[in-house]
């Protein structure tokens, strides 16, 4: 049964064998070096900066719509929060001329929808596909609502400073996104409220009996990721420096495939917040990539839908290897 | 009688699952217009006998004959060829569809081209249901039904491929005291016709009411066939049961206290009526039973998991509000669920996870999970349950039955409850793992824990109680201390055949 063979093999020795999650680090390399190969350009820093920005509200929205992922749901409001939360916050903005109060109202609006959003799932029993595609819609609809359909554009640099100002040389939106993973990655590893999520993920009705408040935890979940697009909202309208009702369409798309990508399983429970950024990070690439070869951009969609699925192919069959392996 | 036809006969039926033999050296024959008993404990293979007469499983060994010619049955479409038709204890009819459309489901009668004859449909349905005196109507949707209806609506469609022999599993298990006579008027009608019908029950007054012989099946073999008229429900019960071995464990002498748990009038809508224990320190309470009897109904009521009606609940001489499973945490009490893989295991984490989980709080600093503390706790338990593991952060998925469940006892023991509830405890894994837990609870006991115990497996039951309550339909029919619970006495109140 358990061999010396198995008990030398240290954890983390182990984790670093497992396929699943070197699997998406392993890709973005090759991807890298591919793309190098391909374009002389993409390896110079300001290049590589500009992926990092570029990835960065997707990547947000990501680490956000992996909480939600991870308790075996999902958001699909994401992008269509950001939208909404920009024009709000442009409004705020431009009515009072407060950065602090702008960027308060977006933080605080993003999660009190996220909470809604679990609410609906948690108190009302509606599927989260179902609430959140609600969401989406009626979030959507009140951006058009609310302006008009007009973007409100042009802000001075303090209120561009998340989406578009440098720190030390370093664009502030990469320092956001460091910080956001950097803070995600602990709270789902070392807080109660991510083994919490973990659990709720793995198997709901162990972690009720269990005495878990899955109710409370699942909401939670949600607000994280109605909080993180109010942050990527804020990031968004800055780096644009204009709010559209329309900014942000499409991206819930982006970041459940960077999610998924990056390996969380999309039935819950299982997967890693840096997979995550990796599977964000891979997309940008990609995008990156694609727009140096001068590839039409109708063309783009459709290259960025084949690698969804290729990768997520090549993840399922490195599970099935491994859990091969394990049953023997 | 005994000129009657013989319509179904089988002989040295034997079944394995993979290892497993299920059944073996099984007979059984179902003569024209009686009614045949099938009795035996919870796993005896009733229901393993049934499924292999009507099609759905396939036996490895053995003879089954229709009006004296052998046939292979293989698929339940050739068993209803033969004119055998089986009603399971759980329905399995279309919930959407019409009355008529489930009874004549891929046998819809034509007009000329492709369109269904619904007219005619309607009418043959209309003379089946009125053979059984039902006034269900043919275009009811079946999720509308009752329970009784829909269970005739199921038998409806047996006859209508011209059942001779009709399979009932359990049927009476669902339904009210009415509707219970209601069916055993129509099972004497169809015997008037000259069907033979099986009747599987755990009620003994029904099935000594009703049947003409009674085949007694245990631990997948054969006991014997008798005549109604020859036995008593004493005695069946005593083949039932046979003469089980002494128990592999038994309890150590633990001084009984304080009472930990007293739990009174304890109802829930028609699952359990008025339920009444009390648990004491140190002591070990076996809850015995027949499938859908209510234990574990009774342990999730107790663990705020199952709503109740009425009825209070005191730990350790205080009365507690439970209302969730967090209630009963807090409170004390810890719940060994019967489902593991569905309600016990977090299948995708490691050991450490799982056993922490339901006492998360003391290994928490600072709104931080102390890895190392908990790696300790982990291991400490997985050295006291001697779990086989490569180490705390083994994933449990890849843990054998047993050793997945000790993981899960683990878990309740770290929340060091006052009364730790153990739904099938030993089910399903290996009996090495099963004595260790039956050690284990016997220790725990003399630590002075109060255990309820709801076992299925006589022989723990009465190895390891220090008093034994048997419930029958949501109640507790009786009460056994240690020294006089005996097997028979048991199985004659869970199966209510000391009403008979």
């Amino acid at each position: 049964m358990s061999s010396n063979l198995e008990r030398s093999a240290s954890p983390g020795i182990r984790r670093l064998t497992s396929v699943r999650e070197v699997g998406p680090l392993l890709g973005l390399i090759a991807l890298c070096a591919l793309v190098s190969i391909l374009s002389p350009v993409f390896l110079t820093t300001s290049n590589l900066m500009n992926v990092l920005v570029q990835a960065a509200v997707a990547s947000i929205l990501a680490a956000g719509v992996n909480f939600a992922i991870l308790t075996g749901g999902i958001d699909l409001s994401v992008g269509s929060l950001l939208g909404l939360i920009g024009v709000l916050i442009a409004a705020v903005f431009k009515s009072t001329g407060s950065v602090f109060l702008a960027v308060a109202t977006g933080l605080v609006l993003g999660f009190a929808l996220g909470l809604l959003n679990g609410s609906m799932v948690t108190v009302g029993r509606i599927p989260s596909f179902i609430a959140t595609l609600g969401t989406m819609s009626i979030a959507r609809g009140l951006a058009f609502v609310f302006t008009q359909g007009r973007p409100i554009s042009s802000f001075p640099d303090s209120f561009r400073a998340l989406g578009a100002g440098e720190l030390g040389g370093i664009p502030i939106p990469v320092i956001v996104v460091l910080v956001v993973y950097a803070a995600a990655h602990y709270v789902l590893t070392q807080t109660p409220f991510g083994r919490a999520i973990y659990a709720i993920g793995s198997n709901e009705e162990a972690a009720r009996l269990s005495g878990v408040n899955v109710g409370w935890y699942k909401t939670a979940a949600f607000g994280v990721s109605g909080l993180l697009a109010g942050l990527a909202a804020i990031m968004f309208t800055g780096r644009i420096n204009s709010a559209h009702p329309l900014a942000g369409q499409g991206y819930e798309l982006d970041a459940i495939a960077a999610v998924v990508i990056g390996g969380t399983s999309l039935s819950g429970g299982e997967g890693r917040i840096l997979g995550t950024l990796i599977g964000a990070l891979i997309m940008g690439v990609i995008r990156n990539g694609l727009n140096l070869l001068m590839v039409d951009s109708y063309w783009q969609q459709v290259i960025i839908g084949a690698v969804i699925v290729v990768a997520v192919l090549i993840d399922r069959r490195g599970r099935a290897a491994e859990g091969a392996a394990v049953v023997k | 009688m005994e000129h009657s036809s013989i319509l179904l006969e089988a002989e040295g039926i034997q079944k394995r699952f993979g290892g497993i033999v299920a059944l073996d050296g099984v007979n059984f024959a179902v003569r024209s217009g009686e009614v045949h008993g099938l009795v035996g404990e919870n796993g005896a293979g009733k229901s393993t006998l049934m499924k292999i007469l009507s099609g759905t499983y396939r036996h490895d060994e053995g003879v089954i004959r229709v009006r004296g010619e052998e046939v292979v049955l293989g698929t339940p479409a050739r068993a209803l060829a033969h004119g055998i038709a089986l009603v399971p204890q759980e329905l399995d009819l279309l919930p959407h569809l019409s009355v008529m459309e489930n009874i004549w489901f891929g046998r819809y009668t034509r007009r000329p081209g492709w369109r269904i004859d619904w007219n005619d449909l309607r009418e043959r349905t209309r003379s089946l249901l009125s053979r059984l005196g039902s006034n269900v109507s043919p275009d009811d949707t079946v999720a509308a039904l009752s329970v009784a209806d829909r269970q005739m609506v199921a038998i409806a469609r047996g006859l209508s491929h011209n059942a001779q022999v009709l399979l009932l599993d359990e049927p009476t298990s669902t339904l009210t005291p009415r509707e219970v006579e209601r069916l055993i008027r129509i099972v004497k009608g169809l015997k008037a016709e000259g069907v033979g019908v099986v009747f599987i029950s755990h009620h003994l007054p029904e099935v000594m009411e009703l049947c003409d012989r009674i085949t007694v099946l245990r631990d997948g073999r054969y006991v014997g066939t008798y005549d109604r008229a020859a036995v008593t429900a004493e005695d069946v019960v005593q083949m039932m049961v046979g003469d089980k071995a002494g128990a592999l464990y038994v309890k150590e002498e633990s001084t009984v206290g304080e009472p930990v748990l007293i739990a009174r009038d304890i109802s829930s809508p028609g699952k359990l009526h008025s339920i009444s224990l009390t648990v004491r320190r140190g002591e070990i309470v076996g809850i015995a039973g027949l499938v859908g009897a209510g234990r574990s109904e009774l342990a999730h009521a107790l663990f705020g998991n199952l709503p109740r009606t009425s009825g209070s609940i005191s730990v350790n001489g205080a009365e507690v509000r439970i209302r969730s499973p967090r209630d009963a945490i807090r409170a004390g009490i810890a719940l060994l669920p019967e489902d593991r893989q569905h309600q016990g295991l977090l299948t995708r984490m490691t050991i450490r996870e799982n056993t922490t989980l339901a006492a998360l709080q003391q290994f928490v600093r600072r709104c931080r999970i102390d890895r190392r503390k908990e790696t300790e706790a982990s291991r400490v338990q997985i050295d006291r349950l001697a779990v086989k593991a490569t180490g705390p952060e083994q994933r449990v998925r890849n843990l054998s039955g047993g050793n997945q469940q000790k993981v899960v006892l683990g878990k309740w023991l770290l929340t060091d409850p006052v009364l730790l509830i153990l739904d099938e405890p030993t089910r399903g894994i290996d009996v090495g793992a099963k004595a260790q837990i039956h050690r284990l609870i016997s220790e725990l006991a003399r630590a002075g824990m109060g255990i309820l115990l709801i076992s299925s497996d006589l022989p723990e039951v009465l190895g390891l109680s220090d008093r034994v309550l048997v419930m029958y339909r949501g109640r507790i029919a009786a009460e056994f201390d240690r020294r006089e619970a005996t097997a028979e006495k048991i199985m004659l109140a869970a199966t209510g055949g000391d009403r008979a």
